[in-house]
């Protein structure tokens, strides 16, 4: 089924535990993680409040630039004619892109039987749906007047008797992400119902045990329940692998259908689907390290999670740095002016700079990667994530803004200068993501608990 | 439930460890006993299997409605852009397969995703908040960190002395009654 039992893993598997020393009993690790939850709101570390209270000062720029931006339209942003797309195309596809690494370690990693992804799974996922959120707020607050949008985007049989138009990939990004939204919802929901129904069990409080009670559905954890529900995640698990890897297609489908020089390439989707990931592990290990730190965790998300994300990183970031180096060839190899004039222009134009940064923070700087000692310190783990956090975005604001300022006609040329309210909104979303994920780790199990009992080696017996 | 039957639900022995339960669920189903189910907190393979219980045809379903995601997907584009909202988008043909492919995708897995989830609660018989076996408050570490058998009474062999003589020959922690 879903966890494959000890006893028949590959012999090519490490053979070391995946949990620390500190936790080697059902009991333990039950109360470990719930414990966190089950708590009196003031025994709670300080460092969550203090988390929880920038959430909800940065989210202020969301709170009061939504408005405005409605009130106002999106003149308010430093849109122009001839980059007619700014933040919000580059802050839409930075945060799908972080929401991928929580699939890629739910789902793909589940069915590669990779069973050091349990202790991270359940963040990862939550991480997901959040940077989804966060995601889509872009293009439906882009729109100016959302409400009015809804019949281009949504297909619904309305009075004007018109309907989407089918061909254009910003209706396929709309099904996209909202089915990557729903699918994830559902996964990260199914995972956490029998752990839900742990903390129905714990819990003292009367609210905690109605709300934990309806939010468990009743799970009781009877054999053949546990049956079909691990089917049920290894067939989600099944679903979702192809469809993480769609999203990011799909989204690299905006640029690479366009005749922009800069944009239209075939090497975006794969490239895409790479630098999520990339971007994806730099946003867990971001969120993870101060956590485990935070709550204790070391016997759960070990050094070998920390070596391990590390690795997927290195790994990712070189297939991001393939995807640089394969622009680079093209445009000299396409012989096309356009297109190496575009070269050129993102290297030393008036964005020079910019793509300085970015190959220091996606390339140069995640190399110390290659080395253990980096990869096994938390502070510079954590400093080459928020390099690549800060790349990642460097990396679509080039994409965007290098390629549509000089396009093909010179009289239309121009910069693009972002507005404190574009910042605003922007920061206003890490304001909304951050609030959100602390409250997901108060209220809700932040480590799968269900699933990390199935590591401890006397829950497995051979027949 | 309006016709509440007279007597118990079942019996419930507790044990401490998954091989305990395992090891339990056999001898029981090799005693001639069919209902009954294990309640554990983590998924213990084979245990279903122990007690009779057939596996689980839910993939078929979430490939049913999988195709009939990937059909509603197709359809829904072809019959806007080509029947019902013919539009000239740059010359392209009004049934335009290849950019009718990422919506389809998407229902399939949408779909899919959705049917497994649904059918898993379903054939489940979830949600259903209050279950007999929640009234045994030992119950409570099922979620936890014990592992449960519970004979019902409905069973043809059930009965209330021999029943529980026969769990306490499991040597199991405690066999407690389970009420209506």
């Amino acid at each position: 089924m879903s966890e494959p039992s000890q006893s028949n893993r590959s012999p090519y598997q490490p053979p070391e535990s995946e949990l620390g020393p500190g936790l080697q009993t059902y009991t333990a690790i039950t109360e470990k993680i719930s414990s966190t939850i089950l708590t009196p709101l003031l025994n709670t570390p300080k460092s969550w409040f203090f988390g929880l209270a920038v959430g909800f000062l940065l989210l202020h720029g969301f709170l009061i630039g939504i408005p405005y931006l409605l009130y106002e339209g999106t003149g308010i942003w430093g849109l122009n004619v001839p980059v007619g797309w700014g933040f919000a195309i580059i802050n839409f596809v930075w945060w799908i892109g972080i929401g991928h690494a929580g699939t890629l370690i739910s789902a793909v990693l589940l069915l590669l039987r990779q069973q050091w992804r349990t202790s991270i799974n359940r963040a990862a996922e939550g991480m997901t749906i959040f940077a989804v959120i966060c995601a889509a707020q872009f293009p439906l607050f882009h729109t100016g007047r959302p409400w009015l949008a809804a019949y281009w985007l949504l297909p619904y049989p309305n009075s004007m008797d018109i309907w989407p138009q089918f061909r254009s990939p910003l209706i396929w990004d709309v099904f996209a992400v909202s089915t990557y939204l729903s699918v994830s919802l559902v996964f990260w929901f199914m995972g956490m119902i029998p752990d839900i129904a742990n903390l129905r069990d714990r819990a003292k409080n009367r609210i905690a045990q109605v709300a934990y009670g309806m939010l468990s559905m009743g799970w009781r954890g009877s054999a053949i329940h546990w049956e079909r529900y691990e089917m049920a995640s290894l067939v989600l698990a099944g679903l979702s692998t192809p469809l993480v890897l769609s999203v990011h297609s799909i989204v690299s489908f905006d640029f690479a259908t366009g005749i922009v020089p800069g944009w239209h390439t075939t090497i975006f989707p794969p490239y895409f689907v790479a630098g999520a990931i990339y971007a994806g592990f730099a946003m867990v290990l971001t969120l993870m390290l101060p956590l485990r730190n935070i709550y204790g965790m070391h016997d759960l998300i070990t050094d070998r999670h920390l070596n391990n994300m590390a690795k997927v990183m290195l790994v990712s970031g070189m297939i991001v740095g393939y995807g640089y180096f394969m622009e680079q060839f093209m445009a000299w190899y396409s012989a096309s002016e356009y297109e190496s004039f575009m070269m050129s222009n993102r290297m030393f134009g008036p964005y020079g700079n910019y793509y300085g940064a970015l190959i220091l923070c996606n390339i140069i700087v995640p190399q110390l990667l290659w080395f253990k000692r980096f990869r096994l310190n938390v502070y510079s783990l954590f400093v080459v994530s928020m390099f690549i956090n800060v790349g990642m975005w460097l990396e679509r604001f080039i994409i965007v803004v290098g390629s549509l300022h000089r396009d093909f006609m010179p009289s239309s040329w121009d910069m693009f200068h972002p507005t404190f309210w574009d910042w605003a909104i922007y920061i206003g979303t890490m304001g909304l993501f951050l609030f959100l994920f602390a409250l997901f780790i108060r209220t809700l199990p932040m480590i799968a608990i269900h699933e990390i009992r199935t590591l401890i080696p006397v829950g497995h017996k051979k027949h | 439930m309006n016709h509440e039957p007279a007597g118990p639900y079942g019996l419930m022995a507790e044990f401490e460890q998954p091989e305990d339960l395992l090891d339990a669920a056999e001898q029981t189903y090799a005693a001639g006993y069919r209902k009954m189910d294990a309640y554990s907190p983590v998924p213990i393979h084979g245990l279903a299997d122990a007690i009779g219980k057939k596996l689980t045809r839910l993939p078929f379903l979430s490939f049913a409605f999988g195709l009939l995601g990937a059909a509603t997907g197709y359809g829904l584009c072809y019959w806007v852009s080509a029947v019902d909202y013919p539009l000239n988008i740059g010359g392209r043909p009004f049934h335009s397969g290849p950019s009718f492919i990422p919506v389809t995708f998407e229902l399939t897995i949408l779909f899919a995703a959705f049917a497994t989830f649904i059918g898993m609660m379903i054939r489940n018989g979830l949600p259903r908040p209050h279950h007999p076996v929640f009234n045994v408050e030992a119950f409570a570490r099922a979620s936890q960190d014990r592992f449960f058998l519970c004979i019902e009474a409905e069973d043809e062999q059930f009965d209330l002395d021999k029943t529980r003589s026969f769990l306490q020959s499991l040597n199991p922690h405690e066999v407690s009654q389970v009420e209506h």
